[in-house]
């Protein structure tokens, strides 16, 4: 294997590992928030007790984003130098804000909120959960910023040096190999860098994303707790936080990716073909509901449904999806290739699609888990409405029950699915229409450094890994301190507690 | 000279990152290198109790003097840490395997267990600030780079002797550092144990501070130049030792804090020295030109600096003087840059002389 293709699967496993837990401490962090917020108002000691079980967990998701996050900051320096020195002013720039002003206010604020429940006042407390889930909301936007930037780049001009002068290239120069140790993209206009034409949709996605996966895990522990009918008053009221956050998210989530949908058909048409898997172009182009990629007869085999991609993508049930055959188009490839025939642009278009099949895949497993969390929380929520969701000797709600402990893998593998969709789409681009990942890559780290590397953190995650799911099955089986609520309230709180309805 | 140059601002607020990371994450490194000085079980789970707390959000301001070093200066990012790709995986493995040990340790009761989780955290920990040290070591030692700017060294390379050494002096000094945290953090028999450490502590970091200053002398003979040219600066020497000597006495009238606070002041002083002497190297470096027959890269620019595309430079480096900039009062020019084959070592050499020669 060459040295790109094991840079691109460090890179890819270290971030998918990474991605495990920021998802979960956006979706908790905003949890806490809720039922912090619902103590302070009812002020019903259930509610803390919730707020400070979930913040154990919360607390254990932080430390190792933080861990596994290090590793993605120093990563791009490390395996894809070229591609950092072109993009600094940029990429660079979104993650200097993130660190700067997300996690400081994130890590600031963090010890308030694990360490500050005997120190502070509630409402301070409450404010420092606020802090807290603000600060891991705002590091989700400044790196999708940064990452979108990479899919849809905007608001920069390019640059080179020639002849000890820096020479601003025009719109549309296209970056050869001897530019390449010269060439930046520098910014022009910050807000139209960050702004640019897809981070607004890919961001709406990636948050409700993180809910789902936040409001799945509270889903989640607490059916397990409902089935083996251990501490039920903290359940049920968690259930209820947790499912009515899971069905806003995933109802969200739904139209969310409708828009980002329609955003990619506008501006990677590439990527959008390849995940649907459309070769040709047609009138009423068809969708596949699931299949395989047939990738030598370059078509998809699997049930169709006509004119419903034309519906969902343009709005329209006979306008055509732009198809593979067609993508890039051929001024694209002569502006490029000026030097090779139009015969041959059906061979070389290839060069420029992503790994189809791949593509497709992961996209087909993120909408057939996204719909499935879908009918799972509407059938919830009908038990719910109906008064059985809590009815814990119907062996149909077991059934659901156990549905529901295991809901927490939905999100996390929808999540990663879409990045994987995501990024291999963008494939071979690093920088769409600009800098190819094979140009990006470390030149002086060879395909040996990584394997040993690689196999550093296979080691390193997979005992990483395997901590994190001891110590949470410890949290699960420990549950919430139901018998010493009361000990563990600071005194100073305990007048806000009340002990009559509100009237 | 302009105050008000991005790339100074940039240069100091990434400075101000890592001094800051290093006091901090200092300390639970320090701790963690003499974990294994106790013997006792819970007088080990005094001293990770005593940075449970605080460790994952120390380990936040490495992650933004990355951020901030990829922003501002993408081409020192792109080519130390692609250069020090092995030592940079050996750090981080090490940095995440201590930070499992930490968690990993107090679960089980076993003998064998605690045992490996103790020997896993004391390793990582020990590791990991040698191997800051040797980056530091190197980056101050000059590191070889090709027309390309890309390393051109070896890993093995990395591990010279006289990195090496600073990689001691910065375990010395995070364990020191770290003593003095866990003198201010505990009580009775445990801190009794770790202030006896303190004294002994500052005497072999001093040992090897003062080796470590030596031997830069002969091995970067710009800093000899430098030295030569402005003596005073040994008086941020002696300043630095003063307020290390200051640290046992208010240990011994039982005020950790401001022993703590010395540490802290120490490694803020050894930074900006760090800083100054790499500042030289990096930032004030007259920028050699592309010529049309050459593919040497001029140094990456940032686009805001008014100071840097007004100055006088030419195709020629010896045009553009810069004075020894040990106080770090010189335009910034950033980074890297070079056309030749040779090392940073033999560059700065040469220069250095060029600059002396235009001072007078």
């Amino acid at each position: 294997m060459t040295a790109e293709i094991l840079a691109r699967i460090q890179f890819a496993f270290t971030v998918s590992i990474h991605y495990l837990y920021p998802p979960l401490s956006i979706g908790l962090g905003l949890v806490l928030v809720m039922m912090e917020g619902l103590w302070l108002k009812t002020g019903n000691p259930l509610y803390h007790n919730m707020a400070r079980f979930w913040t154990r967990v919360f607390a254990l998701t932080f430390a190792i984003g933080v861990a596994t996050g290090i590793v993605m900051e120093f990563e791009f320096g490390t395996n894809w130098s070229t591609y950092s020195r072109f993009v600094g002013d940029i990429f660079g720039s979104a993650l200097a804000a993130e660190g700067i002003f997300a996690f400081f206010l994130e890590s600031g604020f963090l010890a308030l909120l694990l360490f500050g429940w005997n120190k502070v006042g509630p409402k301070m407390h409450f404010f420092a959960t606020c802090m807290v889930a603000f600060g891991a909301h705002f590091s989700a936007v400044w790196i999708v910023v940064a990452n979108s930037w990479m899919q849809t780049p905007a608001g920069f001009h390019l640059e080179t040096v020639v002849d000890g002068k820096t020479v601003v290239l025009p719109p549309g120069h296209i970056v050869t190999q001897a530019d390449l140790t010269s060439a930046r993209a520098v910014v022009d206009d910050f807000w139209a860098m960050v702004f640019n034409p897809s981070s607004i949709d890919r961001l709406t996605h990636v948050v409700l994303g993180a809910w789902m996966a936040g409001a799945f895990l509270v889903v989640s522990i607490s059916a397990f707790y409902l089935l083996r009918k251990r501490h039920l008053e903290f359940a049920k009221a968690s259930m209820k936080v947790g499912l009515a956050f899971a069905t806003v998210a995933t109802l969200l989530q739904m139209v969310s990716a409708d828009i980002t949908a329609k955003g990619v058909v506008k501006n990677q048409p590439i990527k959008l073909a390849a995940m649907e898997g459309v070769f040709e172009t047609v009138p009423s182009t068809p969708m596949t509901l699931f299949g395989y990629v047939d990738t030598a007869n370059e078509t998809v085999i699997g049930p169709k449904i006509p004119g419903l991609l034309s519906f969902l993508a343009l709005n329209s049930f006979t306008r055509p999806v732009p198809g593979l055959r067609q993508l890039p188009t051929d001024q694209f490839l002569q502006a490029r290739h000026p030097q090779i025939p139009p015969q041959e642009f059906p061979q070389l278009r290839k060069s420029y699609w992503p790994n189809v099949a791949a593509v497709f895949q992961f996209y087909h497993i993120m909408i057939i888990v996204g719909v499935a969390m879908l009918v799972l929380v509407l059938i919830s929520c009908f038990f719910w409405w109906r008064g059985w969701l809590f009815d814990l000797d119907c062996p149909l709600t077991r059934w659901l029950l156990l549905a529901l402990v295991l809901s927490v893998l939905g999100p996390q593998i929808a999540n990663q699915a879409g990045w994987f969709t995501a990024e291999m789409g963008r494939q071979p681009w690093i920088v769409y229409d600009l800098l190819r990942t094979s140009e990006g890559v470390s030149k002086v780290v060879s395909a040996n450094q990584i394997v040993a590397s690689l196999a550093l953190f296979g080691i390193v995650y997979a005992l990483l890994f395997v901590m994190f799911i001891f110590l949470l099955t410890r949290k699960i089986q420990h549950g919430p301190d139901d018998e010493e609520e009361s000990e563990e309230m600071p005194d100073s709180w305990k007048a806000l507690i009340r002990t009559t309805p509100r009237a | 000279m302009n105050f008000l140059d991005l790339n100074i601002i940039w240069y100091i607020l990434v400075g101000v990152l890592f001094t800051g990371y290093a006091m901090l994450d200092g300390f639970d490194l320090g701790v963690g290198a003499l974990h294994l000085f106790v013997k006792k079980d819970e007088h080990r789970r005094l001293f990770l109790n005593s940075i449970g707390p605080v460790w994952d959000g120390n380990e936040v301001w490495l992650v933004t003097g990355g951020g901030a070093l990829f922003a501002a200066f993408p081409e020192a990012y792109a080519t130390v840490f692609s250069g020090f790709y092995l030592a940079f995986m050996l750090l981080l493995c090490s940095l995440i395997f201590r930070a499992v040990a930490i968690e990993f340790r107090s679960k089980e009761e076993w003998g064998w267990w605690r045992q490996f989780w103790d020997v896993a955290f004391s390793a990582g920990s020990f590791v990991s600030a040698l191997l800051i040290g040797v980056a530091m070591g190197n980056i101050v030692r000059g590191i070889p780079l090709d027309a390309d700017h890309e390393f051109a060294g070896t890993f093995l390379g990395l591990l010279n002797p006289y990195a090496l050494l600073m990689g001691v002096t910065t375990v010395l000094l995070f364990a020191m550092h770290g003593a003095i945290y866990l003198s201010m953090k505990t009580d009775g028999e445990v801190h009794q144990i770790v202030a006896s450490w303190v004294p002994r502590l500052i005497g072999f970091f001093l040992a090897s501070y003062f080796l470590f200053n030596l031997y830069t002398l002969i091995e970067v003979p710009w800093v000899l130049e430098t030295v030569r040219a402005r003596p005073y600066v040994f008086l941020v020497v002696a300043i630095n030792v003063l307020i290390v000597l200051n640290i046992p006495r208010e240990i011994s009238k039982g005020r950790d804090f401001n022993a703590f606070l010395s540490s802290c002041t120490s490694m803020a002083l050894m930074m900006a020295t760090f800083g100054s002497r790499i500042f030289r190297t990096w930032c004030s470096r007259p920028p050699f030109r592309k010529t049309a027959s050459t593919s040497g890269m001029p140094p990456r620019r940032k686009k805001h600096s008014a100071s840097c595309s007004s100055s006088p430079s030419s195709a020629s480096p010896s045009s553009s003087p810069t004075p020894p900039a040990f106080t770090g009062s010189s335009a910034a020019r950033p980074l890297l840059p070079s056309t030749a084959t040779d090392s940073f070592r033999a560059r700065s050499l040469r220069m250095c002389s060029e600059n002396h020669r235009l001072s007078r």
